[in-house]
């Protein structure tokens, strides 16, 4: 529910370890809703979400330390470097990430050399990059990712790719709203339309 | 946890040093203008010290206050910073501390200096400053649940006024009664216990209403 209209109602579905959900449908069909009501920062209207069988606002913290949310806002800070960004995101996050460890994971995201340039600077691929650098170094089951495939190039949506495969593969879950087909090779998949 | 988002507020605004300067320019502005404006009449000017002073910093913290949740709304990483595995108020408590050390310290500092143009004795200047540094945290403390309720309005900056300013009459009044009492060569410490009574209890209360009325901006 968003304000008096109902976006989608009778939604009801499980997920086990090592499945991708692509969910699908047109704009304004509540991808982003759903995807916000599932990592808890939305309630839902009626109903509600579980995690190992206990319903994630009574969960709390313990539920949030489980997921990565990263929105179609990127939620990178202009003023910062590319190595901050990530390094502060995650620090906030509870996950010491060494600077290292941060250069690594974005020479893996194709930003070698530009590790340490003001996030101002990027291209708005870039910065995405920089955004999904955090899936290297987090630690999470549950990745809630939303529209993260716009504006990046064949290579980087490869990349995403392969990095849902490892998560899938090692008993993660992906939930992935996105307009452009994502195969995975991995794991099992799962569709989930929305319609309007 | 605290540590890093005030490291991390006081970095953002250390990359954004104008718009820091600008809020301590205003102050200094706005109080200077005074003394030119009515003229070298001594008595006059220590009997609207206090007040001038008082009121400067007022206005010059709603110059900040719009920025405190603001920046973070747009870019999209104050969901994130809702979306990390420790209470809000906690957040919520680092941005403000860090709000209070970039906006609302510089104008305790300067204040004293600001002051000699008002004729004020050294014990006055003193008394000015503590009362300063006790009540710029209601500033902040305040002022944030006023920046968050505003959040992602449309001229929220006005709004933001007209919703904090009457809140923070009683930190005025106690603020510039304390420096008054001084002039008049009385003891501020009554107006000054209020004031730190009155600085505890927007820190005790405070950072939980900034955080439900984020919750509630940010649905």
């Amino acid at each position: 529910m968003r304000g008096d209209r109902r976006l989608f109602s009778g939604l009801d579905f499980a997920v086990s370890p090592g499945t991708f959900v692509q969910l699908t449908g047109p704009n304004g069909s509540g991808k982003t809703s759903l995807l916000r009501i599932l990592c808890g920062s939305l309630p839902p209207a009626e109903g509600e979400v579980t995690w190992e069988g206990a319903n994630i606002r009574s969960l709390g913290e313990e539920y949030v330390a489980a997921v990565t949310y990263l929105g179609h806002r990127h939620g990178i800070k202009d003023e910062l470097s590319a190595v901050e960004n990530l390094r502060i995101t995650n620090a906030l996050n509870g996950v010491d990430v060494s600077k290292e460890r941060a250069c690594e994971a974005l020479g893996q995201m194709g930003l070698a050399g530009r590790e340490s340039l003001p996030a101002r600077i990027l291209s708005e691929g870039q910065r995405r990059r920089v955004a999904l650098a955090r899936l290297l170094v987090c630690n999470t089951k549950l990745w809630l990712l939303d529209e993260v495939l716009t504006s990046l190039d064949k290579t980087a949506v490869a990349r995403v790719r392969s990095l849902i495969e490892n998560h899938l593969d090692g008993g993660g879950i992906a939930i992935v709203a996105t307009h452009q087909e994502l195969e995975v090779d991995a794991g099992r998949t799962k569709r989930l339309e929305l319609t309007t | 946890m605290l540590r890093w988002i005030v490291w991390r507020d006081l970095m953002l605004a250390w990359r954004r040093r104008a718009d820091m300067l600008s809020t301590v320019f205003f102050f200094v502005i706005v109080v200077s203008l005074f003394p030119l404006g009515i003229g070298p009449e001594a008595q006059l000017l220590r009997t609207i010290a206090p007040g001038v002073v008082w009121v400067a910093a007022l206005l010059a913290s709603m110059l900040s206050l719009g920025r405190l949740f603001a920046n973070d709304y747009q870019d999209g990483t104050l969901e994130q910073l809702l979306l990390t595995p420790q209470p809000l108020v906690l957040v919520v408590l680092g941005k403000t501390l860090a709000h209070w050390i970039v906006a609302e310290l510089p104008l305790v500092l300067i204040a004293p200096l600001v002051g000699v143009q008002f004729d004020l004795r050294r014990e006055t200047l003193w008394i000015l400053f503590a009362s300063l540094l006790l009540g710029t945290p209601v500033l902040s403390l305040i002022g944030s649940i006023g920046a968050a309720l505003t959040l992602g309005l449309r001229g929220g900056g006005v709004l933001i006024s007209i919703l904090v300013l009457p809140l923070y009459i009683p930190a005025l009044i106690f603020g510039a009664g304390a420096v008054e009492a001084s002039i008049m060569g009385s003891s501020p410490s009554a107006h000054l216990s209020l004031l730190g009574a009155f600085a505890i209890v927007s820190l005790l209360f405070s950072p939980w209403a900034t955080a439900a009325a984020l919750r509630i901006s940010l649905e």
